[in-house]
C-alpha cells in the first residue's frame, strides 16, 4: 500500500452524507481493510500500531486516515497535556454500538477500541503547524475489561512501536505567548495508564461520557486542524447506528467549556477539575485514599477540597493549610500543586511537565471569587 | 512459524550494540538472573516489573541503579529482592516524574533486601496492595532531615494484612514508617530516624507495633484518626517493647499537614484513636513527653467522624528522663507549670459537641509515674481555657480489654504461591518465539536515552 498524502481538501471530499454514512460507517474513511475483530479480543498486544489497520498507512505532515467503522471524534473539554494536540478515534467491531449512559463513561461493546494520539507542534501559537505525532494510546474493550497499551510513534511519523516501558522525549519548543518552552515528554508506561485510568480494579475510559461529548462533530483533517460542523456528535451517532439509547443531543447532559468565557466561572472551573483531576480524584480512583474528590457530581464541600486540610500531601502541600482556601488561590494546595513542575508536588502526578497556564488562571479566578 | 533471519540478525546485533544491559540471547526473556546496574537498567527494571508473571522473583544485583522515573508494580505474588539494603541502593535522586520512587498496586508481593533513596514524593507506596511484605529495607534522604524531602518512607494505604519487619526509614519530611486506612498490620524490628515522625498508624484498625527502634524523630510513634477520608475509625492497636527514644529532631514537616502539629520530642502520641494499648515500650530522654493522649483538636465539618480518643490503656512501659524542655504548642503551657511536663500528658478532652464520654484514658503505670491532665475539656480545643492537674482519669468500670496479637492472613516465611488465582488477569506477555523477537526489537527501541533534541519535534 502506498502512502496517501490527504490535506484538508481531500477530506473533505470522502465525507459521506446521508443514506451512504449507514453503508460507510466513518465520515471520512481510508481505503484499505479495517481492523481484524478477533486480533481485539485476544491475544497479545501487536509489535506495532499499523498491524491493527485502524488507519490508511501514515505519512509525516499528514492527517491519519481512519479505515472503515474507526470514527474520529472530539471532546468538550480535554486533559492538558503539555500543549499536546489529541486526535481521537473509536473502532466499532461489525454490528455493534456503544451503549448510552447518562453519567459516567458510555458503554463501549466488547472488542471496540479507543485511540487517542498525540501530536505536538514546534510553535504552539499555532498548534496543528508542522505537528509530529508522539505517541498513540490504545484502549481495548475486551470480555474481561479493559487493556491499555502504549505505541510511539518513530522518526519517520510512518508507524508506532509497542512500548510497555514507556518512552521518554524531549523538546524545545515556542509556548502559546512565544517564549521557548522546554518538554520533557513522557509516554506513560502500562502500569502508569493504569494509574489515572484506574475505577475500583479495573481499567476504563476517561474522557467519553455523554457530558463530554455532546458537542458539534468537527472534521478532523489534520493534527489539530478541525472543521466544525453543524452536526451534534451525539446525534450524529444515534442517527448512524453507532449509538443506542441516546436520547436527543439537547435532553442530554452537557459539560460547559471551561474556556468559554461566556459561561459561568464556576461550571467552567469544575469542568476543568473533572478532566484534569478526577480521573484519580474520585471514590474509585488511584487518590480515594486522598478523600479529595473532584468530579462533576460531587457537591461543594470538604470532599471537593474547600477548607480541606491535606493528609498525605508532604511538601505537596508548601506553605498552604488548605486544598481550597476560598478567596484566597495564593494561599490554596490546590494552585501549588498545578502550578509545579516538580515531582511530588506537581498535580497531576503523570502526564505533565509543564505548566497549564490557562488552567491555573481559570481555577484562581474561581477560588478568588469562592465566599466573597 | 519460521524465525526470519534478517530480523534475528538485526536482534542480535542490537544486543551486541547494548552488550551488557538488557539483552544477550534467547534466555534474553528467561529474567532468571539478577538485574545489574547500568545504562539501561531502569527500564530494564520497569519492563521486568510490568511482564513479570505471577509467582517470579525479581532479582537485582548489589549496586546503585540511577533512576529518573517512578517504577510501579502491578502484577500479584511477584517478589522484588535485592541483595540487601546497603548492597543494593536505588537512587532517585535525578527523579523526574512520579509521586513516589516504587509504586505497588497488586497483591501479596513482596519488597526485600534493597534500598530507596532520594525520591522527590514518598519512598515506596502501596496502594490496595494486600498481603505485601516490606522486609530488610532501608527508606532514606541522604542528606538528612529537610522539609524538601518526600512524605512517607515506606506508605502501605488501603491494605488488608500488612507486614513491615526489619526496615529502616530516615528523613521523611511526614511518616518514616506510615500505614494509612488499612486492616492488620505488622511493624517490628524496624528503625525509624530523623523523620518528622517515625512511624505513624492512621485511620488504620488491628496493628501490631513492636520491637523497633525509634530515636532522633520530632515524634516518635504516632497512632492518629483524622477526619475527611473513607476511613476514619482506625482501632485495637497495641504498641508494645518498642525503644522510643532521644526524638529531638526539631520537626520539620510542612506546615498544612497535621503531622507539623506534634511537638518536638514526643515520644508516643494518639490522637482521636481508639482501643490503643500501651505497654512495655522503653521512653527516655524525649523532651516535650513520653507519651501523649490527645483528641483531635481542630474544627472539623465532618460529621461521621469522633474526634475524641477512646480506650487508650497505658500500662508497664519503663520511662526515663524526659519532658524538661516541652515544644511547640504544649511550651507555653509548660511555662506556665515550670517549663518541665511529666511522662504522660493528656489533654483532658472528653467532651465533644455537648456529649462527655468516659473511659478515655486508663492510666495504669505505677504510681510513680508522672501524669498531668491538661483540662482542656472539649474540642475543638482552646489551649487557654487549660485547666491542669495531676489527678488521673477515674479507670473505666470495665477493664478494656487488649486486643488479641495480630495474625497475618499469610505466612510471611513461606514464598507466595506461584498457582496463579482464578481472578489473576493475562499478564499479556507474548507466547510465540517470533512475537517474542520483535518483543525484544520493540523494547531495544524504547530504550533509547532522553535527550533533548535540538530542534523541534
Amino acid at each position: 500500500m502506498t502512502n496517501r498524502r490527504r490535506g484538508p481538501e481531500g477530506a473533505r471530499a470522502c465525507r459521506v452524507t446521508g443514506a451512504a454514512a449507514a453503508l460507510l460507517l466513518a465520515g471520512c474513511a481510508g481505503r484499505g481493510a479495517g481492523p481484524d475483530p478477533a486480533r481485539l479480543l485476544s491475544g497479545p498486544p501487536p509489535s506495532s500500531l499499523s498491524a491493527f489497520n485502524f488507519f490508511d498507512d501514515a505519512a509525516a505532515d499528514t492527517a491519519l486516515m481512519p479505515r472503515p467503522r474507526v470514527e474520529g471524534y472530539s471532546l468538550v473539554n480535554a486533559l492538558f497535556s503539555d500543549h499536546a494536540v489529541k486526535d481521537r478515534h473509536v473502532y466499532l467491531p461489525p454490528g455493534s454500538a456503544i451503549g448510552y449512559r447518562e453519567d459516567g463513561v458510555l458503554e463501549f461493546p466488547v472488542g471496540s477500541a479507543i485511540l487517542k494520539t498525540f501530536s505536538l507542534a514546534p510553535d504552539l501559537r499555532d498548534p496543528s503547524r508542522g505537528a509530529r505525532r508522539i505517541e498513540t494510546r490504545v484502549l481495548v474493550r475486551r470480555a474481561d475489561g479493559w487493556v491499555a497499551w502504549p505505541y510511539v510513534w518513530n522518526a519517520a511519523q510512518t508507524d508506532a512501536t509497542y512500548a510497555p516501558v514507556g518512552a521518554r522525549r524531549s523538546w524545545q519548543v515556542l509556548d502559546p505567548a512565544g517564549t521557548p518552552l522546554k518538554i520533557a515528554w513522557s509516554v506513560p508506561n502500562q502500569n502508569q495508564c493504569k494509574t489515572c485510568h484506574q475505577s475500583g480494579d479495573a481499567i476504563a475510559p476517561l474522557g467519553p461520557t455523554a457530558r463530554n461529548l455532546n458537542r458539534m462533530r468537527v472534521a478532523q483533517t489534520g493534527a489539530g486542524v478541525t472543521t466544525p460542523e453543524t452536526l451534534n456528535q451525539l446525534d450524529d451517532w444515534t442517527h448512524r447506528g453507532l449509538l443506542v439509547g441516546a436520547p436527543r443531543a439537547a435532553a442530554a447532559p452537557r459539560v460547559p467549556e471551561a474556556f468559554d468565557a461566556d459561561a459561568p466561572l464556576e461550571t467552567r472551573a469544575r469542568a476543568w477539575l473533572d478532566v484534569n483531576c478526577a480521573h484519580c480524584h474520585q471514590r474509585d480512583g488511584s487518590a480515594s485514599n486522598s478523600g479529595l474528590y473532584l468530579g462533576w457530581s460531587e457537591k461543594a464541600g470538604t470532599a471537593l477540597g474547600y477548607a480541606k486540610r491535606p493528609v498525605a500531601a508532604g511538601r505537596g502541600a508548601g506553605e498552604g493549610l488548605f486544598v481550597i482556601e476560598p478567596g484566597h488561590p495564593d494561599r490554596s494546595i490546590m494552585i501549588h500543586r498545578m502550578a509545579s513542575t516538580e515531582p511530588g508536588v506537581a498535580m497531576p502526578e503523570l502526564g505533565r511537565s509543564v505548566v497549564d497556564p490557562q488552567g491555573v488562571a481559570l481555577i484562581s479566578a474561581w477560588i478568588a471569587g469562592l465566599g466573597v | 512459524m519460521t524465525r526470519p533471519a534478517p530480523l534475528r540478525l538485526a536482534v542480535t546485533l542490537l544486543c551486541v550494540a547494548l552488550a551488557g544491559a538488557a539483552c544477550s540471547s534467547k534466555s534474553d526473556r528467561d529474567r532468571s538472573g539478577p538485574l545489574s546496574p547500568g545504562p539501561l537498567a531502569a527500564t530494564e527494571l520497569q519492563l521486568r516489573l510490568i511482564e513479570a508473571k505471577p509467582g517470579t522473583t525479581i532479582t537485582l544485583a548489589a549496586g546503585k541503579f540511577e533512576i529518573v522515573d517512578g517504577l510501579s508494580l502491578a502484577v500479584d505474588r511477584v517478589t522484588l529482592r535485592g541483595a540487601g539494603p546497603d548492597a543494593t541502593i536505588l537512587s532517585f535522586a535525578g527523579q523526574t516524574t512520579a509521586g513516589e520512587g516504587l509504586l505497588v498496586t497488586a497483591d501479596d508481593v513482596r519488597l526485600e533486601g534493597f534500598a530507596i533513596e532520594d525520591t522527590r514524593g514518598d519512598g515506596i507506596k502501596s496502594k490496595g496492595a494486600d498481603r505485601i511484605i516490606y522486609r530488610d529495607l532501608r527508606v532514606e534522604w541522604t542528606g538528612g532531615p529537610s522539609e524538601k524531602n518526600g512524605a512517607y518512607g515506606i506508605y502501605p494505604v488501603e491494605s488488608q494484612d500488612v507486614l513491615i519487619d526489619s526496615v529502616t526509614v530516615r528523613g521523611a519530611s511526614d511518616a518514616g514508617i506510615y500505614v494509612g486506612q488499612s486492616r492488620n498490620i505488622i511493624v517490628r524490628k524496624s528503625r525509624a530516624e530523623f523523620n518528622v515522625a517515625g512511624i505513624e498508624i492512621e485511620n488504620s484498625s488491628q496493628a501490631d507495633v513492636f520491637d523497633n527502634i525509634v530515636t532522633r524523630n520530632s515524634g516518635g510513634i504516632l497512632v492518629f484518626n483524622l477526619p475527611d477520608l473513607p476511613i476514619k475509625d482506625g482501632r485495637d492497636i497495641r504498641v508494645f517493647d518498642n525503644q522510643v527514644f532521644a526524638n529531638d529532631t526539631p520537626n520539620f514537616a510542612p506546615p498544612g499537614n497535621i503531622v507539623a502539629s506534634v511537638p518536638t520530642g514526643t515520644g508516643i502520641m494518639v490522637m482521636a484513636a481508639r482501643g490503643v494499648h500501651i505497654f512495655r515500650n522503653q521512653l527516655r530522654l524525649n523532651r516535650t513527653a513520653h507519651v501523649l493522649v490527645a483528641a483531635y483538636f481542630l474544627p472539623t465539618k465532618d460529621a461521621a467522624y469522633d474526634p475524641l480518643p477512646h480506650r487508650v490503656v497505658l500500662r508497664d512501659n519503663v520511662y526515663g528522663p524526659g519532658g524538661d524542655d516541652p515544644q511547640g504548642m504544649l511550651r507555653p503551657l509548660a511555662r506556665a507549670m515550670g517549663g518541665r511536663l511529666p511522662s504522660v500528658v493528656w489533654d483532658g478532652v472528653d467532651t465533644y459537641g455537648g456529649v462527655t464520654v468516659e473511659g478515655s484514658l486508663d492510666m495504669l503505670e505505677d504510681g510513680s509515674v508522672g501524669f498531668i491532665d491538661l483540662g482542656l475539656v472539649s474540642t475543638p480545643v482552646d489551649f487557654a481555657t487549660a485547666r491542669p492537674r495531676m489527678t488521673r482519669p477515674a479507670p473505666s468500670p470495665r477493664m478494656p480489654v487488649e486486643p488479641p496479637p495480630v495474625r497475618l492472613a499469610f505466612d510471611p516465611a513461606m514464598p507466595p504461591s506461584a498457582e496463579p488465582s482464578p481472578d489473576a488477569p493475562a499478564t499479556g506477555v507474548p507466547a510465540d518465539p517470533l512475537q517474542a523477537i520483535k518483543g525484544i526489537q520493540e523494547r531495544l527501541q524504547t530504550l533509547q536515552p532522553a535527550a533533548p533534541s535540538k530542534d523541534g519535534p
